[in-house]
């Protein structure tokens, strides 16, 4: 039977390395992912969960299991992410969100994933390439703290109770924060909203 | 929409409104069974907030669309890396030196306490070392001390008269 994430960091506080190997096995994709949407950067989104990781062994002897591990995970995570696009939000401003840069490395990345041979019609192709770049486009354009509410409970699929304590609010604070932020969805994706109920 | 068809009633706005912190659990399905019954009895007889959460699943499903990625194949390495990088954690133990220096140390601490603070006995002179004393009347019977001359004195003028 494996090992509950709560166990196994406490036997990371007991000295056991191999333990910590097998949080970063269970979480590394999870915490890339969100770090990645978040930030909009894979090279930015992987320092940042090598970040995530390093914060955690580095608690590892103070670490008590109060709360779940993934609400300490993520919470570590949100804030550095949180931190990371404050920091380059000038940079960014500056940088327009149609700019190629983000749209090529989203092309690279959806390649990985054999799209073209999933869909050998190029045209086809290219009309999911663009409903994915504004899906990307629309989640971006969120305030960080509602992209960071939709991505828990999105992807993550934490429950509200976790996600209000790593956003640090209320649980009726976040459902707010979380209809806000789909209401903005729902506007920004209209298009593909109204196909998607046909 | 049903922004616009909310404000027509205002008991509708209200229940609306209430509706807004339940919908997104109703549409991903994390509402309590009470709270299921309760949107649902609203949902009955309100056509906005119905197509609300068509609107919020079509958005929930958009967003399944994203690709999922994966961290790259060095990640690992890096992460690693950069926890053997960590300088070691020493507690407040690692400042004491082994056991045997320990030892020896506070051994040898105990001594110079002990010798510190030991009574110190009256020095014990042996007569042998005070000839001079045993010699004390012949030196104050000494003649040839007396036919030394006298020490020479200043006189007013500052002159010396030597008396021989």
């Amino acid at each position: 039977m494996a090992r509950s994430d709560v166990q196994l960091m406490l036997d990371v506080k007991a000295g056991d390395e191999q333990s910590f190997t097998l949080l970063l096995h269970r979480y590394r994709s999870p915490l890339v992912n969100f770090l990645y949407r978040m930030v909009r950067n894979r090279e930015q989104a992987e320092d940042l969960a090598q970040e995530v990781f390093l914060r955690v062994y580095r608690a590892r002897e103070d670490y008590v299991p109060s709360a779940k591990f993934t609400t300490w995970l993520f919470r570590i995570a949100t804030n550095l992410a949180l931190n990371s696009v404050r920091d380059t939000r000038y940079q960014r401003m500056e940088i327009s969100l149609d700019a190629p840069v983000t749209v090529d490395a989203e092309e690279g990345e959806e390649k990985t994933l054999d799209v073209a041979e999933k869909n050998p019609n190029i045209e086809q192709h290219l009309v999911e390439e663009t409903r994915k770049k504004m899906i990307h486009h629309a989640i971006e354009k969120l305030p960080e703290k509602q992209r960071a509410a939709v991505l828990l409970h999105k992807y993550q699929e934490l429950d509200y109770g976790e996600i209000s304590k790593i956003l640090q609010c209320s649980e009726s604070a976040l459902k707010s924060l979380l209809f806000r932020a789909y209401e903005t969805l729902r506007v920004e994706l209209a298009p593909l909203v109204a196909q998607h109920g046909k | 929409m049903g922004s616009s068809s909310q404000g027509q009633k205002g008991k509708k706005v209200m229940s609306c409104s209430r509706m807004e912190n339940k919908i997104l659990g109703y549409a991903d399905g994390r509402l309590k069974e009470s709270e299921r019954l309760e949107v649902e009895k609203h949902l009955a007889t309100c056509v906005s907030c119905r197509l609300r959460v068509n609107e919020f699943r079509a958005v929930s499903s958009l967003l399944d669309e994203l690709p999922v990625i994966e961290p790259s194949p060095a990640f690992d390495l890096r992460v690693h890396a950069r926890v053997a990088a960590e300088p070691v954690k020493q507690s407040w133990w690692a400042w004491f030196p082994a056991p045997r220096v320990a030892i020896a140390a506070a051994m040898l601490l105990l001594a110079t306490v002990w010798v510190g603070t030991r009574p110190n006995p009256a020095p014990q002179i042996a007569q042998d070392d005070i000839p001079v004393l045993e010699n004390l009347d012949v030196l104050s019977n000494f003649d040839v001390l007396t036919e030394l001359p006298q020490p020479v004195q200043a006189d007013d003028g500052g002159q010396t008269n030597p008396q021989m």
